[in-house]
């Protein structure tokens, strides 16, 4: 990993013991909750491969739920998390798995509730992470740029007048992903940008007519 | 940047140049990327550095085992161990490896530490920094300097070589942490730009090629003995450098020789717990037993 600042070297402050493992699981379940955004009924969190084989002496079980309930990677409650009360109102499972098509550190979050989603993401390394899939639409989510997050009837001229609304607010945008799961089906767009949108901006967005769902993800804290 | 800086070279130059210090240099380039201002870094490496008097406090008093059950209850052996006894190395280099195997510990207990530059790796830097500020009454403004220093030393090998021990193997975490906390209490000890940037090449270059074989695949067996090895490494390091004696290698060169060196590691020797000490008949053992 790239790392160009003083600041990425001599932080994060986090709970132990392992930046992958630990703060990367933490990092993973805050954006989980970030994109699903509701109480749901139920959420079962797939660990693969090493987050499955290492992932309780690493406290990653413990890390992604932490997260998906608001927990910072600093917490110092994320050691007894299943004991906290927002823990015991959820209802959760964890199950373990091996599949060597995915990375070393992947995790999936199976959400159950007004809406069923199927998040998907791996943690990189030095607690850096990355969401890659939402559903069947492949993203670029790593929590480190405030995000909107799009799913949308695939249709000409979507990407103009969301790009245009977003100018209102003179936000540069850094980058610009988009899916679809077929022509003239469903499709999704992840617009990481540079500064923060007005509430207005994202109202105005939420009510063009072709969009099933809109989030606005914040970044991380580091 | 104000000072294009990728390499230890530069840096020095840009220090000798402009008459400054490589933390003066290195808050100079991040203000000048835009992102933070100067008041902003010092104050997140004074956060850093309160969190890692927090673990040391912390750590100290605590003998609660790792949720493996494999470790935990080191430092307070140690810490009575120098009651009764002193150590040959004098009354700093006790607390030196009390406070890094306090921090490791309190990381393998899911205490909270400072990742600097990796999880791994948190007992190093604190206890070398902290300890000589104690002992030798440094103002915490002394101290944050010397922390940027060595997030300089971090940030330069960084740009030429990951470091995760899945990627250059324990050279990359608990070295480059020993290189960076070398650098650190040598700017605090009042030594030249030379002998700082000479002070981390130093401990670089002796920790060539150390590979990553965590037991079980857990933060626990070798990583937190390593902890306090490699903070006395560090200060080996800086004892001669202050004395002017040099790396005939230049630091450029051994972060190249770093960086080969790890992609000539096997991949079973990085992380993957599938070499090395992982290996070992009491190893697999553990695992049997722990990783149900």
């Amino acid at each position: 990993m790239y790392q160009s600042s003083i600041i990425d070297i001599i932080s994060p402050i986090m709970a132990g013991p392992s930046s992958s493992h630990t703060a990367g699981a933490v990092r993973l379940g805050l954006l989980a909750r970030n994109i699903y955004n509701a109480k749901p009924d139920k959420i079962t969190f797939k660990l693969y491969n090493s987050y499955a084989s290492t992932g309780k002496g690493h406290g990653t079980d413990k890390g992604l739920l932490a997260g998906f309930l608001g927990f910072s990677v600093c917490d110092k409650r994320i050691k007894t998390v299943f004991e906290t009360d927002e823990a015991k109102n959820l209802n959760y499972e964890f199950e373990y798995l091996q599949d060597f098509n995915r990375h070393p550190n992947a995790v999936d979050f199976v959400i159950e509730g007004g809406l069923n989603i199927l998040i998907s993401g791996n943690s990189v390394g030095a607690g850096e992470i990355e969401i890659t899939n939402i559903n069947k639409f492949s993203v670029k989510l790593n929590g480190k740029y405030n995000t909107l997050l799009l799913v949308y009837e695939d249709m000409p001229g979507v990407i103009s007048s969301v790009t245009s609304i977003i100018q209102k607010d003179k936000v540069n945008i850094a980058s610009l992903h988009c899916d679809r799961s077929g022509k003239g089906k469903d499709a999704s767009m992840c617009i990481c940008l540079d500064g923060e949108l007005s509430h207005n901006c994202i109202k105005e967005i939420n009510g063009h007519r072709d969009m099933y769902i809109v989030r606005y993800i914040k970044k991380l804290e580091s | 940047m104000k000072y294009p800086i990728t390499t230890f070279r530069q840096l020095y130059y840009a220090c000798k140049e402009n008459k400054k210090q490589i933390f003066e240099i290195a808050l100079e380039n991040e203000v000048d990327k835009g992102e933070y201002s100067e008041y902003q870094v010092r104050l997140q490496a004074k956060k850093s550095l309160d969190a890692m008097k927090e673990a040391i406090e912390e750590g100290l008093k605590s003998v609660e085992l790792s949720p493996s059950g494999m470790s935990g209850n080191n430092c307070n052996k140690l810490q009575k161990r120098y009651q009764k006894a002193h150590s040959l190395l004098g009354k700093t280099a006790e607390k030196i490896m009390i406070y890094a195997l306090a921090t490791s510990e309190q990381n393998l207990r899911m205490g909270t530490i400072v990742a600097c530059p990796t999880a791994g790796s948190c007992g190093i830097i604190p206890s070398v920094l902290i300890s000589y500020a104690e002992d030798n009454k440094i103002k915490e403004d002394t101290e944050i300097n010397a922390l940027i220093t060595a997030g300089e030393i971090g940030r330069i090998v960084s740009n030429k070589m990951s470091l995760a021990g899945a990627v250059g193997g324990c050279q990359a975490e608990c070295g480059v942490a020993s290189a960076m906390a070398a650098g650190a209490l040598t700017q605090m000890r009042g030594g030249t730009v030379k002998q700082v940037i000479d002070a981390s090449a130093l401990a670089m270059k002796n920790i060539l090629g150390l590979t990553c074989d965590p037991v079980c695949g857990l933060v626990e067996i070798p990583c937190v003995k390593r902890n306090p090895f490699l903070a006395i490494h560090a200060v080996t390091a800086s004892e001669l450098a202050m004395a002017d004696i040099m790396s005939k290698i230049p630091p450029d060169e051994i972060v190249d020789a770093m960086e080969q060196t790890g992609q000539l590691m096997s991949p079973l020797l990085k992380e993957s717990s599938k070499g090395g000490l992982a290996t070992t008949k009491t190893a697999l053992a553990l695992a049997k037993n722990i990783l149900k």
